[in-house]
């Protein structure tokens, strides 16, 4: 059945993206702003030590840019499934 | 105009258009009392769902526990604003094409089963009155320092005010009104920081002005508020943490997770035209958060410097007799003597905002080694040359002490800013209280109208009788809300921790596990729910006595405080919810699969396209 295959595919896609977006979202907080901060804060950005300015500032600004990235993308993947909105 | 007139002004003037939006926005059927007949734009739902979000709590606690805290406050800041990320990506848009008006009737319907729509109304309950405790306290709080009512005056008038347009408004009413409140909290929020910003580093915008210099010289302003910390004996402020980087980690996690289960949170992400939408919003939501989030720490360690320099003059930033404050460039250059004599403020000399803060309490003086100076530094330092220094000066302890909640609110008054700024404030701190209450409440009466009345007990009332069980049961809420504010369990402040907890380790696994595991069924679910609940209420009750009651700690039977690798209660719900997952894996493995119609039903909530308006229908 074609709607199975395209509703298979549609959700590998889907997945896909989540998993990059999931990734991001790890690395930038609880990697740079946990785990990394005391080797990062070797770095200054500004007046800002790398691994506090994630945790008191980067990561936010990442968390909204990744949402926007993803609902783009994810537009564009139910466009290209053919699975959008009127 | 004197401040009293000013804010009775500005306060009036708020509420006066929130009840005006109500009466506008009244709802006529259930769609759009519990959904607003899923009509509002994402860029509107967004600052709604900002508002319902940033409580009493947000606006005034979070930037004196960021400023007390440190780096470590961070958990906070990326734990409240992470959560979003989970919602739009794994909740928000399936629940949306959904298309039902609460989350125990998708836990219900996914389920097949009404005990887990009943074990999710319990969840909801809980995670939501715990809630709702505080934020009716925090109105009272507010109303009494700012309009100079008692407390419970002012419970009963922000029940009033709440009852007239979230009783005729419904979520239509609630959503359209939280938008304007969010306007006021965020402008009440900005405004001061920028001041403050400025005087400080000469930078406007306070995100930048926390990693500028400080203004006349080349320190940047964290490198001198670490040089100042670290040598009155506390931890440096950019690397400080209270507990292990692990519980860090696992508390964050919490957090996130809770924020993205928090009923009255996902509820607002059926109140949108489509899944698109509900994508997008999810995003709007958290511009306009951050917004408020990004500013906080800039606040925090602002008023931390503010405060140290207040008292002690060799800090380089005094508070300027003509107003506001005034950077020294000369004195942090010299890097003066934090511990001569004459640096720290005689007592008698001190700005008039202690003297307004002391009168509440929250700001203490205690002049242990009778000098007439306020000696503020840590006395049970660790590190011995600040120890050193201390007793070579003659210290004998720290003399001032100050409640974290100060931060916020006195932040206008120690930059002497205008009377309509500290008017604006209140108002603020009054909407944040309110639309977040709001939102609580909404959450609350759906469940029981619509999940317990007519899901269990009333299947075929009618639209009408259901809509007047909504608002008997909103109304029946706010004064339920009103009592416990008035009368405050004395374990209102340990519940904030409950309800996050209670959101992490049941509601938002069980969602999620509905939308992306197509076999999970209801035995695996109801299992991995009352699992994750159960050890975390375990867990939170060894270390605060069962249902908080003082006495029925059993810390003994865990092996001590935080045993748990060092995880506090708070942070336990991560804990939590890794067990529901894995209970609800284990029990589905030996259960039978879901049935057919079930299967289906899932890619359906998968797929964008075919999103109607959300209706009620069980």
């Amino acid at each position: 059945m074609k709607y199975e295959h395209d509703a298979q595919g549609y959700w590998k896609a889907t997945l896909g993206l989540i998993t990059k977006v999931l990734a991001i979202w790890f690395l930038c907080s609880f990697g740079a702003g946990i785990l990394f901060a005391d080797a990062l804060n070797g770095i200054s950005l500004g007046g800002y030590p790398l691994g506090f300015w994630f945790a008191h500032q980067g990561s936010m600004y990442i968390f909204v840019g990744l949402i926007f990235w993803y609902a783009k993308k994810m537009g564009d993947i139910d466009r290209e499934f053919d699975v959008h909105e009127d | 105009m004197d401040l009293q007139t000013t804010i009775y002004l500005v306060v009036g003037a708020t509420f006066a258009l929130y009840i005006g939006i109500a009466i506008w926005a009244r709802a006529g059927s259930t769609s759009e009392f519990y959904a607003a007949g899923g009509s509002v734009p994402p860029v509107m739902n967004g600052m709604a769902t900002a508002a319902d979000w940033m409580s009493a709590a947000s606006f005034i606690s979070m930037a004196g526990l960021i400023s007390n805290m440190g780096y470590g406050g961070g958990l906070f800041l990326m734990g409240w604003t992470g959560g979003y990320v989970l919602l739009a990506c794994l909740l928000a848009p399936y629940l949306r094409k959904f298309g039902k008006f609460t989350v125990p009737q998708f836990i219900g319907d996914r389920f097949y089963s009404k005990s887990a729509s009943t074990v999710a109304v319990v969840c909801l309950l809980t995670a939501s009155l715990t809630y709702i405790i505080g934020q009716m306290t925090g109105v009272g709080v507010a109303f009494s320092r700012f309009l100079g009512v008692s407390s419970e005056t002012g419970i009963y008038v922000g029940m009033a005010i709440v009852f007239a347009y979230a009783v005729f408004g419904g979520m239509k009413g609630i959503t359209y009104t939280q938008v304007a409140q969010y306007i006021v909290l965020i402008i009440a929020y900005i405004i001061p920081a920028v001041f403050i910003s400025i005087m400080l580093t000469g930078v406007p915008i306070p995100q930048l002005g926390l990693g500028a210099t400080v203004s006349g010289t080349d320190v940047s302003m964290l490198t001198r508020l670490d040089q100042v910390v670290t040598d009155l004996g506390f931890g440096k402020y950019t690397t400080t943490t209270a507990g292990s980087t692990l519980n860090m980690f696992v508390y964050t996690m919490s957090l996130m997770i809770g924020t993205a289960g928090l009923p009255h949170v996902i509820m607002r992400f059926f109140t949108v035209p489509n899944v698109a939408a509900a994508r997008a919003s999810a995003g709007w939501a958290l511009v306009f958060i951050a917004l408020l989030y990004t500013t906080a720490p800039a606040v925090a360690a602002m008023a931390k410097l503010n405060l140290f320099g207040s008292v002690n003059s060799a800090v380089g930033i005094q508070n300027d007799p003509s107003g506001g404050l005034k950077v020294n460039p000369e004195v942090i250059k010299a890097k003066a003597d934090l511990y001569a004599a004459e640096a720290s403020l005689k007592y008698e000399a001190r700005p008039d905002w202690m003297k307004r803060w002391e009168k509440t309490g929250l700001l203490k003086f205690e002049d242990k080694n009778g000098d007439g100076r306020i000696q503020y530094y840590n006395d049970k330092t660790k590190n011995p040359e600040a120890k050193a220094k201390a007793d070579a000066a003659g210290w004998k302890g720290n003399e001032l002490t100050v409640n974290a909640d100060i931060v916020v609110l006195a932040n206008p008054e120690i930059a002497l800013l205008p009377n309509w700024v500290i008017a604006l404030v209140a108002a603020g701190g009054l909407a944040a209280a309110l639309s977040t209450a709001a939102g609580l409440l909404m959450a609350i009466s759906a469940a029981i109208s619509h999940d317990l009345v007519k899901g269990v007990f009333k299947p075929d009332i009618s639209e009408k009788g259901e809509l007047m069980a909504g608002k008997i049961a909103m109304a029946v809420s706010i004064v339920v809300a009103g009592y416990l504010g008035l009368n405050p369990p004395g374990f209102a402040a340990g519940t904030v921790a409950l309800a996050f907890g209670i959101a992490a380790s049941s509601l938002f696994p069980a969602i999620m596990m509905g939308i992306f595991s197509k076999k999970m069924n209801k035995e695996g679910a109801m299992a991995g729910m009352l699992a994750g609940l159960f050890i975390t209420l375990f867990y939170v009750f060894a270390h605060k006595g069962i249902f908080f009651i003082k006495g029925t700690d059993y810390l003994g039977v865990i092996g001590g405080a935080n045993s748990f690798f060092g995880i506090t209660p708070e942070a336990f719900g991560g804990i939590g919810a890794l067990v529901n997952f894995i209970v609800a894996f284990a029990v589905d493995k030996v259960t039978k699969e879901p049935p057919e119609h079930i299967q289906h039903m899932v890619e359906a909530v998968r797929i964008p396209r075919g999103s109607k308006a959300v209706d009620g229908a069980h």
